[in-house]
C-alpha cells in the first residue's frame, strides 16, 4: 500500500464521509484513506513499509497459495461480516492443504458512495480476524468503481502458507474404506445470511460459523500426518463438496444421515424455506477423509479443538463406478446426495 | 405440493390480523386472514406467509397411535 | 419441531413397514398414484420405497404446480417483464422454469428485466406500495392451497386502492386434474397404465376438505386416502389403501386428520369464491386442455387482473422435442423412459418442467433415486 509518511492537514471524516472516486485515483486522498483507515487496522511491520509489495523470507519445503473473491449481501450479519469472512475464507483455503498459513494480501473494490464508517467497520473486523488468526495482511490494493457498478465493497484475499514435510493432502486421495469426518454442524452460515435478507424475514438466534480453521488443521496434521483429503464445505454445502471429492478421487461415498450434526434452528429454517441443509453454505467447517485406522484418533483430536467440538464420523468412502454419494436416511431408506443444481432458491412447493 | 409446516402461535396482533409463529427456534410473521379464532399456543399450518388451518393436537395423537397399532400387526414376522 | 419430528421416526417406520409387509396380498400388485409432488418428494427424500414390499409401486402424479404450468403461460410472464416494463413478483419456484427458446425468468432477469422473488403475496403488495410509479404484477401459481393467499392480496389491494398492483392468475384445481387422469384412455383402456388407488393431497385438502374426492371414489371405484406429507403419513396411508384394496372397498379415508376435515377451511373457500370464478378451460402441461380446471379473476376484481390490464395473448407453445413430461405427468411413463432423462436433461440444465421443480418426478428420480437404476448414464457436468 502506498502509505505516505507525512500527516494530512484534515483528518478523514470516517463518521460522515463516503468513498468517492478520488479514493481510488492514486492521489493524496487515496494515500490518506490507506494510512488512516487500512494501515490503522491492519497494521504490521511489512504493511508499514509502504511498498507496493511485501518482501519476506521463505523457508524450504512446499508453499501453497490460494485466492478467494468475497461478495456477500448483506455485508454485516450475525457472527461476522465481509471483512472477517475474507480473512477466514482464504486462511481456510490455504489450510486445507495441511499448510501453516503465513501471509495474506487484500484487494478492495469500493463503490462510490459507500459510507466510510461501514468501510472502517469492515477493515477493523479484518484486522481483528487477521490478528486473531496470527496471519497478517501484508500487502493490498484499493480501487473505486462508480456508483451502481459495485455492491458497496468486494474483497479479494490471497494467502500463502507452507506445508509441513511429509504431509500430502489432496482431493484425489480418497480410497474405498476411508472414513469421512465432519468438524461440526452444517448450514449455520447460509441460514444466517438468508435470515438477514429482508424479503425472507424470519428470526433466529443462529450465527454464521465463520472461523479460521488452521489451528484445528495443525492439530489434526500433527496427530495424523497421513490425512488423505481436507476441504471446507462452503458454497454448495456439504453435499456438493463431498461430490467434488468423490469425483476427484473416482470413488463413491455412503453417509449416515443421523450422524450429520445440524442445529435445530437450521433444520427449522430450512423446512420453512424448502431447502436442504446439506446444500447450505458453511464458513467454519471442514471435511476430512482418512484411512479407517486413523479415524478414531483424528476424531478425538478434532473434538478437543474449539472448532471441532461436534466433530463426527459421518460415513465412508466406497468403490462406485458411478461416483454416487449415497445416504442411509434417518428414516431407514436410501437416497442419493447429488450435486447442487442451480442456485438454492426458497420454494413454496 | 404445497410446502406448509405446523408452527406454534406465540403472539397475535388483532388490529393487523398478523401473528408471530415459532417453528422450533425460528420465528416468523404470518397473516391470520384465512383462519378464525386463533389463540396463542395453538398450532397452525403455515404456507407462503399465511396460516391455512389449525392443527388438532387430539387428532395428531390419534394418528400417532394408529402408526403404533399398524406396527403391531407386523410384530412376530421372521 | 412439534408435529414434524414425530412423523419421521425411524423406529415407527420399521414397525409400519413390517405391518405393511404382513398385510399385502402376495397374489396382487398395488399401483398407487401419489397425486402431489409433496408426496413424491417425501418418498424419495426419505427413501420410503425401500421400506415397501416389491408389490407396492408409487406412480407419480401431476401434483406440482410448477410442472403443470404450460410453456405458453411462462412465455406470457416473461413477456410481461420484458416488454411491459413491470416489476414481476414470483415465488422462487418459477424462476428457473424454461419457457420457449429455453428462456426463463432468471435469464431475463439477468438481461435486465425487473423480477423479484417473493415469499408471500404480502411481499408483492409491499413492493407495489413502495413503487407507486411502477406497475407491479404478481405471477400467481399453485393449487387450492396457494389460491387463498392470492385472494387475500386482491381484496387488500382493492381496499387500499393500490392501482399499480395486478395479478397474473394461473391457479389450478386438483379434483379436475384427478378426474382427467381417471378418464384418460390410458387408464380406462386396460393394460396401458393401472392405478389402483390414490394418495390424496394433504395441504390442498386442508382448504377444500375431503368431500370433493368422494365423487371419484364412487364413480371410478378407486380408493382415496388423504395423506399427510411426512414419511410416516405416506406409509400409514399406503397401508390404509392396501386394506381397502384387499377388502374390495373404494372409499375416501382421511389419514391427515390433524389438519384436514370433510368440509375444509370454509373461510378460505368463501374468500376464494368472492374473488375467483372457474375458467371454462385451461391448459395443463401433460394433460392438455382440461375443462373447468382453473380459476380466473372475477369481473368485480377485473381492475386488478393483469390479463385485462396488459396484452396477454394465448400462446400455444410446444414442449421440447423428445421430452416426455406430458406422459410422465399422467403416470403413463416413468422418468427413465424418457430419452432426454440424464442425457441432455438434468436439474442443472432442465429441458422439461418435471426436471425443474424438486417436486417433479424427473428431478426427484435424478437427485435422490438414480442409484436404483444403474443403467442410467451418469452425466458428469463440469462443476469444478
Amino acid at each position: 500500500m502506498n502509505a505516505v509518511v507525512k500527516r494530512f492537514p484534515v483528518r478523514l471524516d470516517v463518521r460522515r464521509g463516503a468513498v468517492d472516486m478520488t479514493h481510488g485515483s492514486g492521489g493524496r486522498a487515496m494515500a490518506q484513506l490507506i494510512e488512516e483507515l487500512f494501515v490503522k487496522y491492519l497494521d504490521n511491520e511489512m504493511l508499514r513499509q509502504a511498498n507496493d509489495q511485501a518482501a519476506f523470507n521463505v523457508t524450504t519445503g512446499r508453499m501453497v497459495m490460494s485466492t478467494d473473491g468475497h461478495v456477500i449481501s448483506p455485508l454485516f450479519f450475525p457472527g461476522g461480516d465481509i471483512g472477517s469472512l475474507a480473512v477466514h475464507g482464504t486462511i481456510n483455503d490455504v489450510a486445507m492443504s495441511g499448510a501453516v498459513p503465513l501471509y495474506l494480501s487484500a484487494g478492495f473494490i469500493l463503490e462510490e458512495g459507500f459510507p466510510l464508517a461501514d468501510l472502517e467497520r469492515v477493515v477493523a473486523s479484518m484486522g481483528r480476524a487477521a490478528t486473531g488468526a496470527g496471519v497478517p495482511v501484508v500487502t493490498g490494493d484499493t480501487k473505486v468503481v462508480e456508483k451502481g457498478k459495485g455492491d458497496g465493497v468486494f474483497i479479494t484475499t490471497t494467502g500463502v502458507g507452507v506445508v509441513p514435510d511429509g504431509v500430502e493432502i489432496s482431493g484425489d486421495l480418497a480410497r474405498p474404506g476411508d472414513a469421512v469426518l465432519l468438524s461440526g454442524s452444517v448450514g449455520d452460515h447460509g441460514v444466517t445470511i438468508m435470515s438477514s435478507r429482508e424479503n425472507l424475514a424470519f428470526e433466529t438466534s443462529i450465527e454464521s460459523d465463520s472461523a479460521a480453521l488452521h489451528g484445528l488443521v495443525a492439530d489434526m496434521v500433527a496427530a495424523v500426518p497421513a490425512i488423505h483429503c481436507l476441504r471446507d464445505p462452503t458454497r454448495g454445502g456439504l453435499a456438493t463438496t463431498l461430490n467434488e471429492l468423490a469425483r476427484q478421487s473416482g470413488v463413491g461415498m455412503v453417509l449416515r444421515e443421523n450422524t450429520i450434526p445440524i442445529k435445530p434452528e437450521v433444520t427449522a429454517a430450512c423446512e420453512l424455506l424448502g431447502l436442504d441443509p446439506l446444500y447450505v453454505a458453511n464458513e467454519g467447517k471442514l471435511i476430512c477423509i482418512c484411512a479407517p485406522e486413523d479415524a478414531g484418533r483424528l476424531l478425538t483430536v478434532m473434538q478437543e479443538n474449539p472448532f471441532g467440538r461436534q466433530a463426527a464420523i459421518i460415513g465412508e468412502v466406497v468403490d462406485d463406478p458411478h461416483g454416487f454419494v449415497q445416504m442411509e436416511t434417518s428414516f431407514g431408506g436410501n437416497r442419493i446426495v447429488d450435486w447442487l443444481a442451480g442456485e438454492q432458491l426458497p420454494r413454496i412447493c | 405440493m404445497c410446502l406448509a409446516l405446523p408452527a406454534r402461535v406465540v403472539s397475535v396482533e388483532d388490529d393487523t390480523d398478523m401473528a408471530t409463529v415459532a417453528l422450533g427456534e425460528v420465528k416468523k410473521e404470518v397473516s391470520l386472514a384465512l383462519v378464525e379464532d386463533v389463540q396463542v399456543g395453538d398450532f397452525v399450518l403455515i404456507h407462503v406467509g399465511y396460516a391455512l388451518n389449525k392443527v388438532s393436537p387430539e387428532e395428531a395423537e390419534l394418528t400417532l397411535k394408529l402408526f403404533a397399532e399398524a406396527g403391531l400387526t407386523g410384530k412376530g414376522l421372521p | 419441531m412439534k408435529y414434524v419430528e414425530e412423523f419421521r421416526r425411524h423406529d415407527l417406520a420399521r414397525e409400519l413397514a413390517a405391518g405393511i409387509a404382513n398385510e399385502v396380498d402376495p397374489g396382487r400388485r398395488y399401483n398407487l398414484m401419489e397425486f402431489c409432488g409433496g408426496h413424491t418428494h417425501a418418498i424419495f427424500r426419505y427413501g420410503v420405497q425401500d421400506l415397501m414390499p416389491s408389490s407396492v409401486k408409487f406412480i407419480h402424479g401431476p401434483g406440482c404446480p410448477v410442472c403443470v404450468l404450460p410453456i405458453g403461460r411462462i412465455d406470457n410472464a416473461i413477456a410481461l417483464a420484458e416488454h411491459h416494463g413491470v416489476i414481476l413478483c414470483t415465488y422462487g419456484d418459477m424462476l428457473r422454469v424454461p419457457g420457449s427458446g429455453r428462456k426463463s425468468l432468471l435469464k431475463v432477469k439477468a438481461a435486465g428485466a425487473d423480477i423479484r422473488m417473493v415469499y408471500s403475496t404480502q411481499d408483492a403488495l409491499r413492493i407495489a406500495r413502495d413503487n407507486p410509479g411502477r406497475q407491479v404484477v404478481f405471477f400467481a401459481i399453485g393449487f387450492e392451497t396457494t389460491t387463498p393467499p392470492t385472494a387475500v392480496a386482491l381484496k387488500q389491494a382493492r381496499a387500499e386502492g393500490l392501482g399499480n398492483f395486478s395479478v397474473f392468475c394461473n391457479h389450478v384445481l386438483t379434483p379436475a386434474a384427478i378426474q382427467n387422469i381417471l378418464e384418460s384412455p390410458e387408464v380406462r383402456e386396460m393394460g396401458t397404465v393401472s392405478i389402483d388407488g390414490f394418495l390424496g393431497p394433504s395441504h390442498v385438502s386442508s382448504i377444500i376438505g375431503s368431500r370433493p374426492y368422494e365423487f371419484f371414489a364412487e364413480e371410478f371405484q378407486r380408493p382415496v386416502v388423504i395423506a399427510g406429507f411426512e414419511p410416516l403419513d405416506v406409509m400409514q396411508s399406503t397401508l390404509m389403501l392396501i386394506r381397502q384394496l384387499n377388502e374390495g372397498r373404494h372409499e375416501v379415508e382421511n389419514e391427515y386428520t390433524r389438519v384436514v376435515t370433510r368440509e375444509g377451511n370454509l373461510k378460505a373457500q368463501s374468500l376464494v369464491a368472492e374473488v375467483f370464478e372457474l375458467r371454462r378451460t385451461f391448459e395443463w402441461r401433460g394433460l392438455g386442455l382440461v375443462p373447468y380446471s382453473a380459476l380466473q379473476i372475477k369481473e368485480s376484481f377485473a381492475g386488478l387482473d393483469a390479463e385485462k390490464r396488459f396484452d396477454v395473448p394465448t400462446v400455444t407453445a410446444s414442449d421440447v422435442k423428445g421430452c416426455e413430461c406430458p406422459s410422465i405427468l399422467r403416470g403413463v411413463k416413468r422418468p427413465t423412459d424418457c430419452k432426454l432423462f440424464g442425457t441432455v436433461c438434468t436439474p442443472d440444465n432442465p429441458m422439461g418442467s418435471c426436471m425443474v421443480s424438486s417436486e417433479g418426478a424427473c428431478a426427484a428420480y435424478w437427485s435422490f433415486g438414480r442409484f436404483r437404476q444403474p443403467e442410467i448414464p451418469t452425466v458428469r457436468e463440469s462443476v469444478a
